[in-house]
């Protein structure tokens, strides 16, 4: 197991937003993460991702500790994560973008006097990146004159510059046309091959995306969880359908 | 290209003004090369990690105060050692005080920085036998490179040898700050300007960085602190006041806190005009006051930013 959850509980004052979650992820699994809204899917991701500290169970990933040890020391231990509002550097051009999280990744930052224009690694890779996501004809271009759908490419393909273990995808095709879902999962898939990505976590609304690409789904209600199976026995399961997501899915 | 004809004629103007320009001119620019190193340190903080300083007329304070006590009660003379004594000084009071404030952001951060400036200040108006009180202290002449030119008249030591002193020590911060902000720290430190969240997330450690940020513009305030002491002979609480840390913020809007020089344009606008007004006007506040609004409402970009306005139209008619 890569990333292990035990026992997640979550308090906002009484309310209880996670409510004894447990889940594992393993190499070379996609795993995808439904729920309606409210069921503690921010909640698990946030605390996943540390940026919040769980009030009871523990968070483990690659076998060490990482409970509410912080974003930027898990990125560094190999977890990166996209956002679903999506998240950019509005003044930084695509390259610059990704030369940040390249910069991150080696360690540079740090560096004051050395030029990053010299930098050929930290160039390299983030140009390698940014042609992975198709966006290196627009690397000069600032993010915030990006098309909303490169803004989410940008997002996603800063995390990828990491070139993490893992990466959690919250709502990774959200604000995105329907036809344009499918191509920017297409190159994530592509992606993570080509990084060598252990695993893939997404919160993902788009039932169509999560039973295409999913290894096993992770079904929550209620700050439970409900079902953790592969997507043919969720598909086959309609109370449980009708309970997460509130409608039927056609079946295949 | 047409920047860097800009900055050569710049530098070569600042270079031949003792030579051709009148005494009263040229006394002027050694205020304005001390601040100017000042606020290319102040930019790192406001203009490319984000953070507004409303206290670093503390940190010229510490500079300024390094130099009076070194040049008396120490009797260092040398201006190499003073600069070099007032940015360390400067970094071991920024060291805590910077730790604190950077784990705030926007007016609570300005707001704590005001109040650690507020606390340097009483402290230096309130401990007279050490401070003078609110007259203050005198800066005596500092040597040079080991020369001592004690002997030369005021006006010629300070056109003269101590204008170039300056102007040299003004051209190695600007190149050290243009390599820090084309640095990979600089990188970083524009990603936590823009979003601090996202730059967290790619694993930059936003406190550690916003924390280097400000303990290298402290280094900056208080080499040109340190500046500014010679020309007027004397250094007094004033200095550590927060209308002088609402100057210095003044000069960097005025200039424009989005261009690498803005801020240093700002200085040498400032200073002539403030010279200026003072001249025709017993209320000089009340017209910057004026000045100042007009830039925020018209020109939040600053002077750099109506150039910048200006040449962009031309550029697109010449593509």
């Amino acid at each position: 197991m890569i990333l292990r959850a035990e026992g997640l509980r979550k308090f906002y004052g009484k309310f209880c937003a996670l409510d004894g979650v447990s889940l594992g992820v393993g190499a070379g699994e996609f795993v995808s993460i439904i729920g309606p809204n409210g069921a503690g899917k921010s909640t698990l991701i946030n605390i996943l991702t540390g940026v919040l500290r769980p009030s009871a169970g523990r968070v483990s990933f690659r076998g060490r500790d990482v409970g509410g040890i912080g974003p930027a020391r898990l990125a560094r231990l190999g977890m990166a994560r996209s956002f679903q509002l999506v998240q950019i550097f509005p003044e930084l051009t695509v390259l610059d973008t990704l030369q940040a999280a390249v910069v991150a990744r080696l360690g540079r930052g740090t560096r004051l006097f050395a030029s990053l224009a010299r930098d050929r690694d930290v160039h390299a890779e983030a140009l390698e990146v940014a042609e992975l996501f198709g966006l290196g004809a627009r690397r000069g271009v600032p993010a915030r004159q990006l098309p909303q759908g490169d803004k989410k490419l940008l997002d996603v393909a800063a995390a990828f510059a990491l070139r993490p273990h893992i990466i959690l995808l919250d709502e990774p095709t959200s604000g995105v046309s329907t036809s344009d879902k499918t191509a920017i999962m297409e190159i994530l898939v592509a992606a993570s091959r080509r990084i060598g990505l252990q695993a893939i976590i997404q919160v993902e609304h788009d039932m169509d995306i999560v039973f295409a690409y999913s290894d096993r789904i992770i079904a929550l209600h209620q700050g439970k969880v409900l079902a953790d199976a592969p997507p043919a026995a969720i598909q086959a399961d309609q109370r449980l359908i009708d309970t997460v997501i509130g409608r039927r899915v056609p079946s295949r | 290209m047409t920047a860097r004809l800009v900055l050569g004629a710049a530098v070569v103007g600042v270079a031949l003004a003792p030579l051709v320009a009148p005494t009263y001119h040229v006394l002027l620019m050694l205020p304005f090369m001390a601040y100017a190193v000042v606020l290319l340190g102040l930019n790192l903080l406001f203009g490319y990690a984000g953070l507004l300083s409303f206290g670093h007329a503390l940190f010229i304070g510490i500079g300024a105060y390094a130099g009076a006590f070194l040049t008396g009660p120490l009797k260092v003379r040398s201006l190499e050692v003073i600069l070099l004594a007032a940015g360390g000084l400067g970094a071991l009071v920024a060291a805590p005080v910077a730790a604190l404030c950077v784990r705030y952001v926007k007016i609570y951060f300005g707001m704590l920085t005001l109040a650690f400036g507020m606390v340097f200040y009483t402290f230096v108006l309130k401990f007279y036998r050490l401070t003078g009180g609110d007259e203050g202290l005198p800066f005596l002449r500092p040597a040079l490179l080991g020369w001592s030119l004690e002997a030369m008249p005021k006006t010629d030591y300070l056109v003269g040898p101590y204008y170039y002193y300056s102007l040299a020590v003004l051209s190695v911060a600007a190149l050290c700050m243009w390599r820090i902000v084309h640095s990979p720290f600089g990188l970083c430190l524009k990603t936590i300007r823009d979003n601090p969240a996202k730059a967290e997330s790619l694993g930059i450690d936003v406190t550690r960085y916003r924390w280097l940020a400000f303990m290298l513009s402290a280094v900056y305030a208080a080499v040109g602190g340190a500046l500014l002491g010679p020309p007027t002979g004397n250094v007094d609480p004033t200095l550590l006041y927060w209308t002088h840390s609402g100057n210095i913020v003044f000069m960097t809007l005025l200039g424009g806190f989005a261009s690498f020089f803005g801020p240093v344009l700002g200085a040498f606008v400032f200073i002539y005009l403030q010279n200026w007004v003072m001249s025709v006007v017993p209320y000089w506040r009340l017209v910057f006051g004026a000045i100042l609004a007009a830039i925020v409402i018209f020109a939040p970009g600053g002077l750099m930013g109506l150039a910048a306005r200006r040449r962009r139209p031309m550029r697109v008619s010449g593509a």
